[in-house]
């Protein structure tokens, strides 16, 4: 078979990129590039070393359009989130962010502060400097195919800036809302901390649970932790089964900075995600941490990158996935350590449980260290439910579905157990636990 | 009065027959001890009762008050009121030993009356606190993850609180003793003794005398080779401790 991933690309072309006069020239300028980009990478294809694993060649994107006016279907004024309950929202700051727009809720106290926390747009008329700092400096845009495209088409992103020294003490929450069926809904969530600084983020992305027709969701998340501050971020994501999800993230940890970033997912149909950290700065300290939930014929891949790149920097990375039904999930994890980056200690785990013979889960640690003098790390596993736990259970009187679904529990539990806020691990054992009851 | 009834029961373990067909009649109440040397088929007995998939009944009957055990699921026969007390209970990282008798007393509260709502959380607390407390167990043990990471002693323990929590009608306590210092053996025992009270029939499964000291049998049987070859009152244990079982294997010419 002839490569079929060209004639199935995109339509898009670059008319559609929002380069109007009102239209912040620092968006303009990103964008304008960002088509370039795009013109100039080649459609990823499982010949490409980081998408081995990941056919695309059943994906119609030719049928996917931008969201445009005529789609009229109204977003609910208030949304919330399967994991973010309108209950964990109420009183909180939050931003709201659909192809409709940005809304932002934001406490007195925060303003007060001097956070910002904007849409893009708005902090791109306002703070261009500030978003001169992050918007393409950390995700660029020849990343790859969809960081390229995501730059190029997303109008819309939250823009959080949290200024040298200042405790963020409430967690500002975010929801992005992907409604549209055969339509792209391109978006970026951009953080800034300056020196000393800390805050916790919340962000959980969706769609609406049944669909007909696929959609597409493609986000780019750029992070700075600056000298000495604090960013702890967990990403849930529930989408619909219908969506196609790409994403490019990466943070940069600066001296003695630390970064705790804790993904949980459980939908769309194809994810397709790279995850980097790099701590740049001397002390750096980056935790990775991510459970997925897979059923059906969902395929979930996570290319994650920690690369040490000064002395006496810290990482640690653990990804949990169980998997049901015909499910597939690819985790392929690099190490890299630069050459004079002594007195390193790294580590990547991925560990995998299989709820079903037709499930099926490829794990790929790896390092690549240019020097001596690090400690460094790897563990991945693959394995079925313990018989002889389940075993244990049993004789306890407890029913084989609920034996299993406590192991389960269990294996989650010290990823789950870490949410900053305990709701949350909570809300996202319970989603899971509503899909096990299905399956 | 419930009875514990096991007949000719032969049992293979990778194709290979273990039991050789046992008799045995528990009645709540009574506390019977099975000795034996290293692989006569003690722990075959105790996992092939529990329903273990590892082991095939090849033959023989096994019921509780008149029902048939060895067709049922392990979590049914303990819905039955048998219990397991493992010589080597099971790590479950990740669930914590609150989490997890919570969940087996719901178990059996709900297949008892499919209506119940479960046990509330300061009922549930108040019962544990006094478990804990009759093991002479810290607190913080509730919250610890089961088995994991825990002493042999600190395993058996958690295995006679289970015991308590469950309240069965028959309790078969595989090697319990084995691994105990004196000191954790005596409140191992006295565990067992106040729980036995409450009218439950035991089977205690074990090499030694010693534990035997504490839970005082009112029947001992030796097992060699996949049989029950000798019954006798506390007197036959304590001629196997100073005797050893090579008169018996005479006996028997196994």
């Amino acid at each position: 078979m002839a490569r079929k991933q060209p004639e199935k690309g995109f339509t898009f072309s670059r008319d559609m990129i929002a380069v109007s006069e009102e239209v912040p020239a620092i968006l303009r300028e990103h964008r304008s590039k960002a088509w370039q980009a795009y013109q100039d990478l080649p459609f990823p294809t499982m010949k490409d070393e980081a998408w081995r694993r990941t056919s695309l060649s059943n994906i119609n994107f030719g049928a996917i359009q931008l969201p445009n006016g005529n789609l009229s279907a109204a977003i609910p004024k208030k949304i919330s989130g399967r994991i973010l309950s309108e209950n964990l929202l109420s009183k909180r700051s939050t931003a709201l962010l659909s192809p409709a727009g940005v809304e932002i809720n934001q406490s007195a106290q925060l303003k007060k502060i001097g956070v910002v926390f904007s849409s893009l747009v708005e902090a791109a008329e306002k703070h261009p400097e500030l978003i001169a700092k992050v918007l393409g400096q950390i995700v660029s845009p020849l990343d790859g195919k969809f960081a390229a495209v995501t730059s190029a088409f997303a109008e819309q992103g939250v823009f959080i800036y949290v200024p040298k020294g200042v405790d963020v003490e409430d967690p500002i929450f975010g929801i992005t809302f992907t409604p549209w069926e055969n339509t792209a809904h391109f978006f970026q969530t951009l953080i800034y901390l300056e020196e000393g600084s800390s805050l916790t983020y919340i962000q959980e992305s969706l769609s609406p649970e049944k669909q007909t027709h696929p959609s597409l969701a493609g986000e780019n998340v750029e992070i700075f932790v600056g000298k000495n501050a604090r960013l702890k971020i967990a990403e849930l994501q529930t989408y619909g089964d219908m969506v196609w999800s790409f994403g490019h993230k990466k943070a940069l940890v600066e001296r003695d900075g630390y970064l705790e970033w804790k993904i949980g997912a459980l939908g769309s149909s194809l994810s397709k995600h790279f995850i980097t950290v790099d701590l740049i700065g001397q002390g750096a300290e980056g935790r990775v941490s991510g459970a997925f939930f897979a059923d059906q014929k969902q395929h979930l891949s996570y290319n994650t990158l920690q690369r040490h790149l000064a002395p006496r920097t810290t990482s640690d990375l653990l990804f949990k996935g169980a998997l049901a039904g015909e499910s597939r999930s690819v985790w392929r994890g690099m190490i890299y350590v630069a050459p004079g980056a002594r007195h390193i200690d790294g580590y990547q785990a991925n560990r995998n449980l299989l709820l079903n013979r037709d499930a099926r889960s490829d794990s790929i640690p790896g390092l690549e260290i240019l020097n001596n003098d690090v400690r460094c790390t790897h563990g991945s596993t693959v394995g079925k439910i313990d018989q002889e736990q389940l075993f244990y259970l049993l004789s306890r009187g407890i029913p084989r579905k609920e034996a299993e679904q406590l192991i389960i529990q269990g294996f989650f539990d010290d990823i789950f157990s870490r949410f900053s806020i305990p709701e949350v691990g909570e809300r996202l054992w319970q989603s899971i636990k509503s899909r096990l009851a299905i399956d | 009065m419930s009875v514990l009834l096991i007949k000719n029961l032969h049992v293979n373990v990778e194709n290979t027959e273990i039991l050789r067909g046992v008799d045995l009649t528990i009645k709540t109440g009574e506390v019977h001890a099975i000795m034996g040397p290293n692989g006569t088929g003690k722990s075959t007995l105790a996992y092939a009762l529990m329903g273990h998939p590892k082991y095939e009944i090849i033959q023989g009957e096994a019921t509780l008050d008149g029902k048939d055990l060895l067709n049922l699921d392990p979590n049914e026969r303990s819905e039955l009121g048998l219990f397991l007390a493992f010589q080597y209970p099971v790590a479950v990282p990740g669930v914590s030993v609150a989490n997890f008798l919570r969940t087996a007393i719901n178990a059996r509260r709900k297949a008892q009356d499919p209506d119940d709502k479960g046990i509330s959380i300061p009922d549930f607390r108040k019962k544990l606190k006094e478990q804990l407390a009759l093991l002479d167990m810290d607190e913080t043990f509730a919250g610890r993850y089961l088995n994991d990471g825990f002493s042999g002693g600190e395993k058996k323990r958690v295995e006679i609180l289970q015991m308590a929590t469950l309240e069965p009608k028959f309790s078969i306590l595989d090697e319990t003793d084995s691994g105990l210092d004196i000191d954790a053996l005596k409140i191992v025992a006295d565990g067992i003794n106040t729980i036995s009270k409450k009218d439950q029939g035991i089977l205690v499964i074990t090499h030694y005398q010693r534990i035997l000291n504490y839970i005082e049998p009112d029947f001992v049987h030796v097992m060699l080779n996949g049989r029950i070859v000798e019954s006798g009152g506390p007197e036959l244990a304590l001629r196997l401790e100073a005797e050893g079982y090579e008169w018996l294997r005479e006996k028997h010419t196994v």
